[in-house]
């Protein structure tokens, strides 16, 4: 479904500030795999989505989705065939607008857009009928303006839009770290429920190691723009969070004590 | 007096689609587009060199749109492609468009007093048919003893500039219009739901600047002349109308937004004909004038407001230390 092959990207090339942000990442990703990513700061996770969105164009390097490379393909384009949630409840709906406006707007993804009205009385009853799923009141409310809304709400429509009209890839940009624990845990519900049902191939950065093993079938572990650790299916069941703590200290242990030996 | 309130609607009309322009970029798109001074007086020049030259008036008019259009594309490819600040794209257009309109008129100023334009064929048509005798006996019945020398220009303005209202309405609940409003809104956003944010900037800057030079073009054939600088200062003058339309009628819906720019229009060029009445006031102050009704316009809600709250809190206040009273 997706494939990324020696995708390299270094920032500020031939400067002080030169920054390896991926280093030749190689991974595919198959139809209904759902992907959880952690690792920490700058270990070049938002980079990789990036990538795949085509937000960032990589060095070196192809992305191929369905077998078609898409790597010089702008963000816009490439966005017809990939759902996109951000970590700020801010940025993935228009806020001046209304509920049912924001749904059109997702609904228009992967069809060209025309002079014809963005909400129709057919168009209402789908977004009715999917706001409906987000137990959140929302279909009460589709003429109210998104930015009355809270984070949790406003996140939780993200998702909907992301998804509802099934790209071929989901993206998922630490989505509930900007939330309080208890709408983080709802939205956490939401992704669940919403990739089972709709099979969606996704790829979760988060920071919290609970959730990544809680969700997805497959858990990769990002450092220095690398990826170090790759864990599926039921191995990654048995994965806790201190095997998990405990295997990143050993790949760290072991990839500094191979630095030092190159430079010794 | 009636008379030049009069005017004042008549001119605040067709100015209202100038207005609505620079609601399109200031509001829509968020982005200050300074292009429309420049723009304007394209619109004007286009027109009357080609009313000038033998071409019919509504034909020219049109052509004028088509300019205006263009110039308006220009600075949102400056800006998109060039990746040039929005403010300086405007600027730079305006700066080159005060040349381009020399060359197009050829002089500073044209005159169109003889010529056939669509408000002179307009009053022919009203004065056959006898509709401006009939409302100025009514008038006169009323004891108004000089009365406007023809409705047509206010009454078929009217129809004109709420044809493109009802237009403008239709186009931003469009699927296109709803990713334009988005891209004003949140470009992250809109761009990860495939659109195309470079070319809606282009095309929203276009259809704003197309409104705006033909709002140029008719507003040289009402006054019968075209002058390179009747677009001085028409981007606060547009800014005024959304502003104080917005304060005085609301922001509720895209409709009423659209309308509040009309009704804005309006009443600036009847508040400044009012204010250059007083003694003490000559043309020059315009400029003057705008700057306090933008300022007054900006401020007055806000004080209101602070206003409102502040006697609401203290109307609790007195009710909690009535309560304690009673309670002790």
């Amino acid at each position: 479904m997706l494939a990324l092959e020696h995708v390299s990207v270094t920032f500020n090339e031939g400067t002080a500030d030169e920054k390896k942000a991926l280093q030749s990442i190689q991974l595919t990703l198959e139809q209904g795999e759902f992907v959880t990513v952690i690792g920490s700061n700058g270990a070049g996770k938002s980079t990789l989505m990036n990538m795949i969105s085509g937000a960032l164009y990589p060095d070196v390097g192809t992305v191929s989705i369905n077998q078609q490379n898409v790597t010089a393909l702008p963000e816009y384009k490439r966005a017809k065939r990939i759902g996109r949630v951000f970590q700020d409840p801010m940025a993935g709906t228009s806020p001046t607008m209304t509920i049912e406006e924001n749904l059109a707007m997702a609904y228009s993804r992967n069809k060209k857009r025309y002079l014809v009205p963005g909400v129709n009385k057919k168009r209402r009853e789908l977004f009715k009928e999917k706001l409906k799923t987000l137990h959140l009141g929302l279909e009460d409310r589709l003429n109210a303006k998104v930015g009355l809304l809270s984070g949790g709400e406003r996140q939780a429509l993200s998702l909907l839009m992301a998804t509802f009209t099934e790209p071929d890839i989901l993206l998922l940009d630490e989505h509930t770290a900007a939330l309080d624990p208890s709408r983080a845990a709802l939205i956490t519900d939401l992704t669940g429920d919403v990739v089972k049902e709709t099979g969606l191939t996704t790829l979760m950065v988060t920071h919290n190691m609970q959730q990544a093993l809680d969700l997805g079938n497959r858990l990769i572990m990002m450092d220095k723009g690398q990826i170090i650790l790759d864990i599926r299916g039921a191995k990654k069941q048995a994965l806790t969070v201190e095997k998990l703590l405990h295997e990143f200290q050993r790949i760290r242990g072991t990839h500094l004590d191979d630095d030092r030996a190159i430079l010794g | 007096m009636f008379i030049s309130i009069f005017n004042a609607f008549e001119s605040g009309i067709i100015f209202a689609i100038m207005a609505l322009g620079v609601y399109l970029t200031f509001r829509i798109l968020d982005f200050p587009d300074l292009t429309v001074d420049g723009s304007f007086v394209t619109g004007g020049a286009v027109t009357a060199i080609l009313i000038t030259n033998g071409m019919p008036a509504i034909i020219a008019t049109f052509i004028a749109i088509v300019c205006g259009f263009i110039a308006g594309t220009i600075t949102g490819l400056l800006n998109t492609k060039g990746k040039v600040n929005p403010l300086l794209s405007g600027i730079l257009m305006m700066t080159a468009l005060y040349s381009i309109n020399l060359r197009i008129m050829g002089q500073s100023t044209i005159p169109l007093l003889n010529q056939s334009t669509v408000f002179t064929q307009l009053k022919n048509v009203f004065e056959s048919a006898g509709l401006d005798g009939i409302i100025n006996q009514g008038l006169t019945g009323l004891g108004l003893e000089r009365t406007p020398s023809t409705y047509s220009v206010l009454l078929v303005m009217l129809v004109v500039t709420f044809f493109i209202k009802f237009v403008t309405d239709y186009f931003l609940k469009t699927e296109i219009g709803l990713a334009l409003r988005a891209t004003g809104d949140n470009e992250r956003m809109i761009r990860s739901f495939s659109a195309n944010t470079d070319f809606l900037t282009v095309i929203g800057l276009g259809f704003s600047n197309a409104l705006v030079a033909l709002a140029g073009g008719l507003y040289a054939q009402f006054t019968g002349f075209s002058d390179l600088n009747m677009g001085i200062g028409m981007i606060v003058v547009g800014l005024a109308s959304v502003i104080i339309g917005e304060s005085v009628v609301g922001t509720k819906s895209i409709m009423r937004t659209t309308f509040a720019v009309i009704i804005g229009s309006i009443i600036y060029r009847v508040v400044v004909t009012l204010a250059l009445r007083a003694d003490f006031l000559d043309n020059g102050d315009t400029r003057l004038i705008t700057a306090l009704l933008v300022i007054l316009a900006l401020v007055m809600p806000r004080l209101i407001e602070t206003y409102k709250e502040r006697t609401r809190k203290k109307k609790k206040r007195v009710a909690l230390t009535e309560q304690i009273k009673e309670g002790a």
